[in-house]
């Protein structure tokens, strides 16, 4: 051989400081444990500034209540982004489902789990519209969602006519209701726990094996030190969450349904072909296409998807307020979009996670209540969001500018004092 | 008596764990075609970008003297001011903009208030058109003038700023042999005007043809400054400067095993997809056979890349009529998927548009064609792909520590390796390669030509596409020409020349 590429160099072993080994275990991540840090420090400081009451079980069952269909939309709406698209329609989409759904339990008396399928039913047939014309006909889904917007307002009010239109007991539930209570007395809400003890085995578990799987194939690990502290952490919260939960009602069932659909998109996203073929037609459309990736039928499906779950997150909101009303969902949109964009999506696609998404709204969603619990203003809480999404992606822009995208390397140089150095372009 | 128009002395660059350049210096005479030569990632780039102000002074070490004076630019405006103009491979022009608004952006014929007088703007356009010999309409988008143009305008655009020192990186890479000429011939007259050039470039046959000296850069230090004058400068003598090793040969010795035919393609004609009326392939018809590897050769524009694409899965145009055989049975190429499932592979042209998502990882890259191979139920076994990304890791010796390192840290070699890896990985018989090493450094070329050999040692076809008709003659064994959308000629290795093949590349049938 000619040439005088060496082999790629063995992992090396050797010795580092615990700060850098948990440096390296969370590298590349940084800008989502970055948001949940800033997450953790909110509630913390609501915690304070209310002197306990922020973290009330009851305060964290409501939290979740009255965020679980922004929660939702930030779900599909991420799918979206990572596409290079947006959804404006989902607000009216929500309203739309929400008063069909409504109307048609009062007017026939159908059986609420039907309603939930016509309702699905409904999203999808929405989704497939906006769908076809983002997808096959090539009309940007900006424009195609703001016609959206409007058109499905429209409708709503056409249907509702001006007045609310309340829904069965059974339905509220959707929102309202929690898992019945069951086993010995423990002054807690038993199925909450289980579930949670469930979930964290089932956390380590999937850690473990795949660390082995990495293992098993030579590949550098991350420090055993750094996974450790990573599951302690992520127990440790699950536990208090639950905790905080199960001294009240226990999860609510909006709780249920959101944990099942980030798990479900988590796993869609992560781990299927559909997955990658989202992320590589939001990296690089062209290169998708060549890559055999049926870019067409990615848009219009991942915009179909946004539509059914905003159906989704409509008849939850319409189960919540007990009742359909005209003005309904609107600016959810906005908050969603907002959610994923905190949640370390990037405007012009191909980036994102739906649990970033998750935290970016709970970000929004603390705010929201632990400025209410200190009685601040509405209006001041409006311009504090308002600061806060700029706030978190022009720490990303920057960050990224100066080179790697890392929150506690921002803080690191921010002690040491050395001369900024610029990043070699990865060109 | 030299007069030196510009003398960077002992500049060291550093990015966070790399130093791009180190101690590198550079003296440049008035009125000389300088060229600056080097493998990618030596530090060419980067030492115009500081010499242009883009790493201001301070954020590197050492002194730029340019006419005289000790300069210490903070920005592009800085060095422009000066007289320095830089005219990068991406062009900085704004397509939806007139040749006329182009050439005075940022520096508007404006009377007092910023009132732009077009009229006297196209009449000055006009003037500075004539000097890079661009006979357009001033007022013609910039989009509907072909890339060589646009480049004619950029230097224009720096001439319109009275310039004394033009830098050119990669001035022809994207231009065909006519345009090449064309720029070429203009840099000489520059040069006769007084105006110095820098060049930086791949193509050593134009830094041996036209410049005055060349500097050598490797790793980040000074080789060498060859004076062209003194004789005894050819591309091999730059080349063992460039890789510090003699490259006696350019190209592996490869003894092929031809089979019996594998693709062949008949009567393949496609229209423009925009304008159905057009035809932009026109009844090619063609035979690859198992172990070989054929090359295609045409000019720019000839529609060698519209053609493969047409066949890869109608990812290019409307075909209008052909048929496409696969061990003589008809294939269905309605998509790209169809395209891949046939066994077909078409490694793109332009890596960082066509071939990579930047964003993602050596690994998913490497597994994003074949994905279907290591999923099921549409779920994919991350554990298989893994296995599957370290495989040609080390068999391509792909230059990362890791396979979960993002695509876009890669050098060009290395990336091209990773688009090699991610069509290997569909395990194809018939394997298009388009412009395989455009871009990337000599060794790594080689590296990529042993990958091809290797692929056809192991029976598969390969059709590959290129510019440069050295590298076609280098390793093909057969050679088609195309001359627009036609095809002219077959030529097996022993026959072809480079004048043979650009006759063919040119003749005109008649439709």
């Amino acid at each position: 051989m000619a040439t005088n590429l060496s082999e790629p160099a063995a992992p090396e072993v050797q010795r580092e400081s615990l700060f850098s080994q948990l440096r390296r275990g969370f590298a590349g991540n940084l800008r989502q444990y970055g948001m949940m840090i800033a997450l953790a420090a909110l509630i913390l400081f609501f915690q304070i500034r209310t002197d306990g009451l922020f973290l009330q079980p009851r305060n964290v069952t409501s939290l979740l209540v009255q965020n679980g269909y922004v929660l939702i939309l930030a779900i599909g709406m991420v799918m979206v982004i990572i596409l290079g698209h947006i959804d404006l329609s989902v607000g009216s989409v929500c309203a739309f489902v929400g008063a069909s759904v409504a109307m048609v339990m009062k007017v026939t008396g159908l059986p609420w789990p039907f309603a939930i399928v016509l309702g699905l039913v409904i999203g999808a047939l929405v989704g497939a519209w906006q769908g076809y014309w983002v997808a096959f006909v090539g009309i940007p889904a900006f424009i195609v969602t703001l016609a959206g917007m409007m058109l499905f307002r429209g409708l709503d009010l056409m249907i509702l006519n001006a007045e609310s239109v309340p829904v069965p007991e059974d339905f509220q539930k959707i929102a309202n209701g929690y898992l019945p209570n069951f086993g010995p007395y423990t002054n807690y809400h038993n199925p909450t726990l289980i579930l949670a003890a469930i979930a964290i085995a089932v956390l380590v578990w999937m850690e473990l094996r795949r660390r082995n799987e990495i293992r098993k194939h030579g590949l550098p690990v991350q420090p055993l030190v750094a996974m450790v502290v990573k599951l302690v952490l992520v127990s440790a919260i699950i536990i208090v969450f639950a905790l905080l939960l199960a001294s009240y009602k226990g999860i609510p069932v909006v709780g249920l349904i959101l944990f099942a659909l980030v798990i479900l998109y988590s796993f869609i996203t992560q781990r299927t072909v559909f997955g990658r073929h989202i992320y590589a037609t939001g990296g690089n459309r062209n290169a998708a296409g060549l890559t055999g990736v049926n870019t067409r039928k990615v848009d219009f499906l991942v915009m179909l998807n946004n539509s059914v779950l905003a159906a989704v997150a409509g008849m939850v909101f319409t189960a919540y307020l007990n009742a359909a009303n005209p003005k309904d969902g609107q600016n959810f949109e906005l908050d969603a979009i907002a959610s994923v964009f905190i949640g370390g999506a990037a405007v012009s696609g191909g980036v994102g996670t739906v649990v970033g998404s998750m935290v970016g709204g709970l970000v929004m969603g603390v705010l929201n209540l632990g400025l209410a619990n200190m009685s601040v203003d509405s209006n001041w809480i409006q311009i504090i969001k308002g600061l806060v999404l700029l706030g978190a992606v022009a720490f990303d822009v920057v960050s990224k500018k100066q080179g790697k995208p890392s929150f506690i390397g921002a803080i690191q140089r921010a002690f040491t004092k050395k001369p900024v150095a610029e990043k070699a372009e990865s060109k | 008596m030299t007069d030196t128009i510009l003398s960077m002395r002992s500049i060291t660059k550093e990015f966070p764990g790399v130093v791009a350049l180190s101690d590198v210096n550079l003296e440049v005479e008035r009125g000389e075609i300088h060229s600056i030569c080097g493998e990618n990632g030596a530090g060419k780039s980067t030492l115009m970008k500081v010499l242009s102000g883009v790493h201001p002074h301070g954020t590197y070490h050492g002194q730029i003297y340019f006419d005289g004076k000790e300069v210490t630019f903070r920005n592009i405006r800085e060095s422009e001011h000066a007289g320095i103009a830089i005219i990068h491979q991406e062009l900085a022009l704004i397509p939806e903009l007139t040749i006329t608004e182009n050439l005075f952006l940022g520096n508007e014929v404006a009377h007092h208030g910023g009132v732009i007088d077009w009229l006297e703007a196209t009449v000055k356009a006009k003037e500075i058109l004539a000097h890079v010999g661009l006979d357009e309409d001033p007022n013609i988008q910039i989009k509907n003038i072909g890339v060589g143009k646009q480049q004619l305008v950029e230097i224009a655009k720096a001439l319109a700023k009275d310039v004394k020192l033009l830098i050119l990186d990669e001035p022809t890479a994207a231009l065909n042999d006519r345009d090449s000429d064309h720029l070429l011939g203009l840099l000489k007259g520059l040069q006769a005007r007084g105006i110095t050039c820098i060049m930086i470039s791949h193509k050593l046959n134009e830094i041996e043809r036209i410049s005055d000296s060349i500097t050598i850069i490797r790793d980040g230090h000074t080789i060498e400054t060859l004076d062209v004058s003194e004789g005894g400068v050819d591309e091999d003598r730059i080349i063992r400067g460039m890789v510090g090793r003699d490259l006696s040969h350019r190209y592996p010795e490869h003894e092929p095993k031809i089979g019996a035919p594998l693709l062949e393609i008949r009567d393949w004609t496609v229209a423009h997809p925009s304008d159905t009326q057009r035809m932009v392939v026109k009844g090619a018809s063609l035979t690859i056979n198992a172990g070989e590897i054929v090359g295609l050769a045409g000019l720019m524009g000839a529609g060698r890349t519209e053609f493969a694409r047409s066949v890869f899965g109608q990812s290019w145009g409307q075909k209008v009529s052909g048929s496409a055989y696969l061990h003589g049975k008809e294939l269905t190429l309605h998509s790209v998927k169809d395209a891949i499932a046939s066994g077909l592979a078409y490694v793109t042209e332009d890596r960082k548009m066509l071939g990579l998502n930047l964003l993602d990882t050596v690994r998913a890259s490497i597994s994003s064609a074949g994905i279907s191979r290591i999923s099921r139920n549409g779920v994919v076994d991350e554990n298989e792909e893994i296995n599957a990304a370290t495989r040609y890791h080390r068999a391509l010796r792909i230059k990362t520590p890791t396979i979960e390192e993002g695509v876009s840290r890669l050098s060009g070699g290395n990336q091209q390796k990773v688009v090699l890896a991610k069509w290997m990985f569909t395990e194809p018989e018939v394997l298009i390669l388009d412009e395989p090493t455009r871009g990337i450094d000599v060794g790594a070329k080689y590296e990529i030509y042993e990958i091809i050999n290797q692929l056809a040692d192991q029976g598969k076809g390969c059709l590959v596409i290129s510019s440069e008709l050295p590298e076609l003659l280098g390793i093909c064994d057969r050679i088609y020409t195309l001359s627009a959308g036609v095809i002219t000629a077959d030529v097996p290795r022993e026959a072809a020349d480079q004048e043979l093949l650009m006759r063919y590349m040119t003749q005109r049938k008649a439709d």
